[in-house]
């Protein structure tokens, strides 16, 4: 009996001095008013599916990222010289380095990969649609952000892969007009991609761009919670609150329910990323291309080159434009410039969407058959586009003389290329045309 | 304490969703909120430990660390040489009998005259003359003060004073040692010179870097 | 909304398997032969690391493999000095070579590759193929051609080092098909034999963790597997009285 006062009240001191410590911080920082504001009293609704896993793992991939990264330029070396030795010195000789590069070359994919699935949940369910504009930009820039790191990380084991790949990206700045061989001397440093081009992509790689991506995370999530989550349903839970409490009818605290669920979503996550890691690491040589295990070598090109797979679709689109044939009577050179805007464009485009969709709903759940084959050609031609794009042109053969011999890949790229941008500029006309099904005033759960 | 807020938590939900709660359910969540935390915990110090370890010297640096094998059949009696290992002045002196002979009649001097001190030579050189052959001291030249050489100063008198008996003196704060590489009292390094590990593969080949005991 | 998430899924798994029968082989072109490889056989390893050191490691550097990895293997400190090391080459030294590349250059026209992973930039089955791929061929500079090294021109820059063990192959120019000319030391069968632990032996180097790897990955997996039921009860717990 005594015994168990004492725990009690040992509880109790402990507890006392807990609250006496928050207290402390609170007077100071806005600690427990945070956690309330982002956790648990930040309300989300209670109807979240398999797609809305995918946040979370993004931001669980870029903190993998951070410190896998932080590791490895512990032992890296940016230098021409002895970049790929450095990248083989980490595999081999530096205890568990093999373990962290693999974690972050797996993770550079794992993060295209969650991040489309992202990306596609936003497309969906109309997460872009307002009051969420912002939150989509902040989210384009996420994106582009990452596509540079992926870049500029891509050139730093110095391989066969990491060089061309560096050298074609660089030179397709070339084609803009004017100021466009200026412009890729500029960012090389150099004539061709060298030891200078190495050294800023490192520097690009582990500091500025980590920066800002690590700044635009923060203002997706700020904007976010500010404005409340979207759901499956595409309503607005605040629209309807509990008349006493003032908390939506639909909300759930995000602490503990959507941790708990977010963390079950983590570890099937990290059952698939080690399993990659330590079971298939090149992934068939699509996470882990085989040239790049030939060390850089400016007088040899690869006989097939093409980028990781999570830039493919864009590089399909850069193949499939036609150059502009130039005019000879106006001196005008023919250029890649159609090709290399496409490209920029079919990225970019992306940032549209807020306003590019006319529909009176937000959620797939109501739209009408129209927009979903829409969708649908939007998804095969994004696939398509990107599969095309790791294999060479000839890949699928040549089309008879009735086609002037042309590449059938090629006609495929282009075909789907069209799509992909019909996609976009369509979108006002057949949203709006789409028939849509009435919103229910609650989700659905 | 984690807990305790999640209760809170549960508690201002359970009411807005006007629900009641059953203790039994609770219970249940607090079963699994502990085995989830305690297997987590360990599964998040489980990958700490790679991340730290990466950091330990690598292969290469233990390549460039291996143990040296010296030739000392050309150190003359009254002389030393010096080599490197893992980028430190290992002395080697050969002492002549008149210096060991000094080296029992100081004790009084000394800060630690019997070698008590156990992480600065192995057990095998904790003698008065700190070595496996009376003659032969290998000692890393380094002080134990601030890490600067000291200066041999082997022949006795001399500059050093009609009191010494020969040993060394480090330029930066003035720390004396003496043949063996034991500290004078009243120097600012507090302890004697490390004697690193080291075994006589043949009489004359030594090699530093590895234990008498430990097997090749 | 069930059904849009199936139709997606159809959709990737279709596209996954336009894809994976492409999946990333270098060398499209010539014939391979799959190549023995079998980490967990030190013997085999063991007879492919001397092999290489006996006959590759005079041209071809590993420079970055250390001879003291060859431990994990099986041999030990004593069998790498004495039998796979020349004087004055410490055990912790990665496998450099002497030759010059400049001179090395003027020979053979291009410098020998370094070795240390090249199974990984042309697969086990290349090399593999590649080694047991020479035939005489009096035009050539060397004496000696490869369709395995370049399915086109069948040239290659390096003489069959192994010519002695193998014998002389030589060409059908039409279906590329190899016959022994002139036998070797060896059977055909050993000869495959001894291929086939050199390349093992080139696949362990190009990734010496990976067993280690292998091996982990359950465990790893194991644990997670266990943590995933903890966390899903832990879920179900929280997340009963939600409607």
């Amino acid at each position: 009996m005594t015994n168990q006062t004492e725990v009690k009240q040992n509880k109790s001191v402990v507890a006392n001095a807990f609250n006496n410590g928050l207290n402390w911080v609170d007077e100071r920082f806005p600690l427990t008013s945070n956690i309330k504001a982002h956790l648990t009293e930040y309300y989300a609704p209670k109807n979240f599916n398999f797609w809305y896993y995918f946040g979370s793992l993004s931001l669980l991939v870029l903190v993998l990222q951070i410190l896998t990264g932080i590791f490895l330029t512990m032992h890296y070396k940016p230098d021409a010289e002895l970049a790929f030795g450095s990248v083989e010195y980490i595999m081999r000789d530096v205890p568990w380095g093999w373990l962290i590069r693999y974690m972050h070359s797996t993770g550079a994919s794992m993060f295209f990969v969650v991040v489309y699935l992202h990306m596609f949940r936003g497309i969906i369910y109309g997460s872009y649609r307002n009051p969420r504009e912002l939150i989509w930009l902040f989210g384009v820039g996420i994106f582009l952000c990452l596509m540079g790191e992926a870049f500029f990380g891509y050139l730093l084991p110095w391989g066969q892969m990491s060089y061309w790949g560096a050298q074609v990206i660089v030179n397709l700045f070339s084609a803009i007009p004017f100021v466009g061989p200026d412009v890729s001397e500029w960012l090389r440093g150099d004539y061709l991609v060298s030891d200078a081009t190495l050294n800023r992509f490192f520097a690009f790689h582990v500091i500025a761009l980590p920066f800002v991506l690590v700044g635009l995370v923060a203002a997706h999530i700020i904007a976010l919670h500010e404005v409340g989550s979207n759901n499956p349903d595409g309503v607005e839970i605040k629209k309807l609150k509990d008349k006493v409490t003032g908390i939506p009818l639909d909300g759930i605290p995000f602490h503990p329910y959507y941790t708990v669920k977010d963390i079950v979503g983590t570890v099937v996550f990290l059952i698939v990323f080690s399993t990659i890691i330590f079971f298939a690491p090149e992934m068939g040589g699509y996470f882990l291309e085989a040239n790049n295990f030939v060390p850089a070598n400016p007088l040899v090109t690869p006989a097939h080159i093409a980028p990781v797979w999570y830039f493919t679709p864009y590089y399909s689109i850069l193949r499939a434009v036609p150059p502009f044939p130039g005019v000879s009577l106006l001196s005008i050179p023919p250029s890649l410039f159609p090709g290399v805007a496409a490209m920029g464009l079919s990225v970019m485009v992306f940032a549209l969407l807020p306003w590019l969709d006319k529909s009176p709903v937000k959620s797939i759940r109501y739209r009408g058959t129209l927009y979903k084959k829409w969708l649908a050609a939007f998804v095969v031609s994004f696939i398509v586009l990107g599969y095309l794009g790791t294999e060479p042109a000839n890949v699928w053969g040549q089309f008879g003389a009735w086609l002037g011999n042309a590449d059938r890949a090629t006609v495929v790229a282009r075909a789907f290329t069209i799509i992909y941008f019909a996609f976009f500029i369509l979108m006002p006309w057949y949203t709006k045309k789409d028939k849509t099904l009435p919103v229910p005033e609650r989700v659905t759960g | 304490m984690a807990e305790n807020r999640n209760d809170k938590n549960q508690k201002s939900a359970h009411k807005n969703l006007g629900n009641n709660q059953n203790s039994g359910v609770n219970l249940e969540k607090r079963k699994f909120l502990i085995a989830s935390s305690a297997v987590g915990t360990l599964g998040c110090v489980a990958v700490a430990v790679p991340f730290v370890k990466s950091m330990t010297p690598s292969e290469r640096a233990k390549a460039a660390g291996a143990p040296v094998e010296v030739d000392i059949s050309k150190i003359a009696p009254g002389t030393m040489m010096t080599v490197e290992w893992r980028g430190k002045p290992v002395w080697i002196i050969n002492r002549t009998s008149e210096m060991i002979a000094e080296l029992a009649k100081h004790d009084d001097q000394l800060t630690d005259p019997k070698c008590d001190v156990t992480s600065q030579q192995p057990s095998y050189c904790k003698n008065t003359d700190r070595s496996i052959k009376p003659n032969l001291a290998v000692v890393v030249g380094i002080c134990t003060h601030l890490g600067c050489s000291p200066t041999a100063k082997l022949q006795a008198k001399g500059d050093m004073g009609d009191t010494w008996s020969g040993g060394f003196f480090c330029p930066c704060h003035g720390s004396k040692f003496d043949l063996a590489g034991r500290v004078f009292k009243g120097s600012p390094a507090p302890i004697n010179l490390v004697v690193p590990p080291h075994k006589y593969l043949t009489e004359n080949t030594l090699l530093i870097g590895v234990d008498t005991e430990e097997k090749a | 909304m069930n059904n849009l998430i199936k139709k997606t899924l159809l959709v990737l798994a279709f596209s996954a398997s336009a894809i994976l029968p492409q999946w990333a082989n270098a060398n499209e072109g010539a014939h391979l032969d799959k190549a023995p490889v079998d980490a967990s056989n030190h013997e085999s390893l063991q007879r492919g690391a001397r092999t290489f050191v006996n006959n590759c490691l005079n041209c071809h550097s590993a420079n970055y493999m250390r001879y003291n990895r060859l431990l994990d293997i099986g041999l030990t400190e004593k069998q790498i000095k004495d039998n796979l090391m020349f004087a004055g080459e410490k055990i912790g030294d990665p496998m450099k070579v002497a030759i010059n590349k400049v001179d090395a250059k003027k020979w053979f026209g291009v410098a020998p590759p370094d070795l240390s992973v090249e199974v990984r930039a042309r697969g086990a089955d290349w090399v593999y193929s590649y080694m047991r791929g020479f035939y005489r061929d009096e035009t050539s500079a060397t004496g000696w051609g490869n369709c395995v090294f370049d399915p086109v021109s069948c040239k290659v820059s390096m003489p069959h080092v192994l010519y002695e063990l193998q014998g002389e192959q030589a060409i059908n120019h039409e279906t590329h098909e190899l016959t022994l000319a002139k036998p070797g030391k060896l059977s055909a069968a050993e000869y495959d034999t001894l291929v086939g632990d050199l390349t093992n032996f080139l696949a362990y180097m190009a990734e010496p963790a990976k067993q280690q790897r292998n091996h982990m990955g359950w465990f790893v997996l194991l644990f997670l597997g266990v943590l995933l039921v903890l966390t899903y009860k832990l879920k179900k717990a929280y997340w009963k009285d939600i409607h």
